[in-house]
């Protein structure tokens, strides 16, 4: 099979998040695009969903297992770690709940790919400060009364909501607005203001497993400290 | 099992005899000897992998496309099945047919009775959703076909889709499951016990053995056929059809004329659907949709089932205007088998239509559908 390249930059960012044969739910999947890179070039089983209608039926027409509806509403209906990612890509900002939808992500997914605009980006920043207005940019194009972006944060404010949700972040990635890719944990000064485009591996603290030898079994758990 | 065919020069279809196989019923009534009638279109291919199977709904019958020489119109689907259409018979072999219990020449109450000159009439054993599936899976048989490719229904058609993945999910690749629910809803059977009512109230009707007298219970049938078009439209449909516009007149007659387009509308439906339907059939076949019900058990049933169905694929489809089979139902499908992580794609279609919209005009189901089969056929091929 031939592996096909990208359209979006963050798209193959994601792939180098994700190994060969696993099973991914790409929240907010559009037409499938992601769905379709990932099933050729990482042999993935996907799963979508989308809440636009013509998006869904496009994707579905395609020949992927797409679900239309609401990620807010829908997502309890997957069992516990049924998945080995679930994909979250420019659409937290969106949530009506993100802290919510953050913790079903890594409910349903052993990990998260969680990608969004920084909005502490320098350009942001000084439109803000010069012009006193809510800033218009390329990656949150829309003004203020008809956006669907409604909960604005910065790398550093994601970072401190995932410390407080016991979140490890396994991975990070930043982009500039030139398309410069770099590792945000690498990069300590600067980050937040030059990071146009954030993505991140996310997981739960993942503890070692502990054997536990018995005469006879040895058992094995996660996350579980025996006497 | 030896499966006897012969085809029905009159009724235009093929039909399958299945001699002393006594089939059991669901009610625990044994049928010994049955036959259906079935129609096919298009070439089923050397590794026989191109198979689909179309379920009817309630009044539907095997005419999918093609002429129907009992209305003398359109199969009910032509619009759906044939060369080049959604269901490509350029591509696919395409099945259909009558359901047991149903009238356009399979068995059912209208036929006669084994070894016997009479009809069954009210004799005719109760039949279920899962009776009918038997039946079909008997004919896929007798046709040497192992594996369906797709199984494709609305309505009660799409009831019978969801039980082939039940009972027999190692014969088949997915389902298109249209209109569809878990259960028939209290508001569902309610219905259909007033249309039972009108016809079991018309004095003809006389406990089933109308054919006697070579009568039918014409108005109680027609009655029956009124009050279950109206539940397959929407209020916004039918106020865009015919709003308040009179029917040949310019001002209402104080009378109980059909004063209303919508009245002269409804009278057409019933009068021309007692021309093509058998009133037993009516009863027999409203009482297996309201018997269907999966509400508690099709969870358990997918998670626990001894043939495996991990491989199945489910495109569950539902209109926003459907108000007899809402969205909401199909939905409780397509969250069980989420939870179960299994390969379902659902798309709600947007369109007045109400819960007729299958069979009607809308490019999106056309789309999905044709997508749907198209590409999960390359996935399998490749």
């Amino acid at each position: 099979m031939n592996k096909i390249n990208s359209i979006r930059k963050d798209w193959s960012l994601i792939e180098t998040l994700i190994a060969e044969d696993r099973k991914i739910l790409d929240i907010g999947c559009g037409d499938g695009g992601l769905m379709e890179q990932l099933e050729k070039n990482r042999n993935a089983i996907t799963h979508g969903i989308e809440l636009n209608r013509d998006l869904a039926a496009n994707a579905i027409s395609r020949g992927f297992n797409v679900v239309h509806g609401n990620a807010e509403l829908d997502l309890s209906q997957y069992s516990n770690n049924s998945f080995d990612y679930v994909i979250l890509s420019q659409t937290l900002q969106a949530m009506m709940k993100p802290k919510d939808i953050l913790s079903e992500l890594l409910r349903i997914g052993s990990k998260a790919i969680v990608s969004f605009p920084n909005f502490g980006h320098w350009k942001i920043r000084l439109q803000l400060l010069i012009s006193g207005k809510m800033p218009v940019t390329e990656s949150l194009p829309y003004t203020w009364y008809d956006t669907p972006n409604i909960h604005f944060f910065t790398i550093k404010d994601f970072l401190n909501l995932c410390n407080e949700m016991n979140i490890v972040v396994e991975k990070s990635i930043g982009l500039t607005s030139k398309g410069k890719q770099f590792d945000i944990s690498e990069s300590v000064t600067g980050v937040n203001f030059f990071t146009h485009e954030a993505i991140f591996l996310l997981s739960y603290k993942n503890f070692e497993p502990i054997k536990i030898k018995s005469s006879k079994k040895v058992f094995a758990k996660n996350s579980v400290i025996a006497n | 099992m030896k499966t006897k065919f012969t085809t029905d020069t009159k009724l235009e279809s093929e039909i399958a005899y299945f001699e002393n196989i006594n089939l059991k019923l669901e009610s625990g009534d044994i049928i010994d000897s049955f036959k259906l009638a079935f129609k096919t279109y298009g070439k089923l291919n050397t590794d026989k992998t191109n198979a689909v199977l179309v379920c009817h709904a309630l009044t539907g019958d095997q005419y999918v496309a093609g002429h129907n020489p009992i209305t003398g119109r359109e199969g009910w689907w032509s619009r759906m099945v044939g060369p080049n259409k959604p269901i490509d018979t350029n591509k696919f072999f395409v099945i259909c047919s009558n359901v047991l219990g149903g009238c356009a020449g399979s068995t059912g109450p209208k036929e006669l009775q084994n070894g016997n000159d009479v009809a069954y009439g009210g004799n005719f054993p109760s039949v279920t959703i899962k009776d009918m599936v038997m039946a079909q899976s008997l004919l896929i048989e007798s046709l040497n076909i192992e594996k369906l490719f797709s199984v494709i229904g609305g309505s009660m058609g799409a009831m019978q889709a969801l039980q082939w993945a039940i009972d027999f999910p190692d014969k088949i690749l997915n389902i298109i499951h249209i209109a569809g629910a878990l259960k028939h809803s209290a508001q569902n059977i309610a219905f259909h016990e007033v249309g039972r009512q009108a016809i079991m109230s018309d004095p003809i009707w006389k406990n089933g053995k109308y054919f006697e007298n070579n009568e039918v219970p014409e108005r109680g049938l027609s009655v029956a056929r009124m009050i279950a078009h109206i539940t397959y439209l929407s209020e916004n449909a039918m106020h865009r059809k015919f709003g308040r516009k009179l029917q040949s007149r310019d001002i209402i007659s104080f009378g109980f004329d059909a004063d209303f387009q919508v009245e002269s509308y409804l009278r057409y439906q019933g009068k021309s659907f007692v021309e093509r339907f058998d009133a037993n059939s009516y009863l027999y076949l409203t009482r297996a949709m309201d018997y269907f019900d999966h509400d508690e058990t099709f969870r358990k049933n997918i998670e626990f089932s001894h043939n495996p169905n991990n491989h199945l694929k489910y495109l569950i489809v539902s209109f926003t205007s459907d108000w007899l089979f809402p969205t909401i139902e199909s939905k409780m499908i397509v969250n069980q088998l989420n939870s179960l992580s299994r390969e379902v794609s659902f798309l709600e279609i947007d369109t007045d239509k109400g819960h007729d919209s299958f069979l009607l005009e809308e490019p999106q189901l056309d789309d999905v559908i044709k997508g749907f089969l198209t590409n999960n056929f390359a996935k399998i091929n490749e």
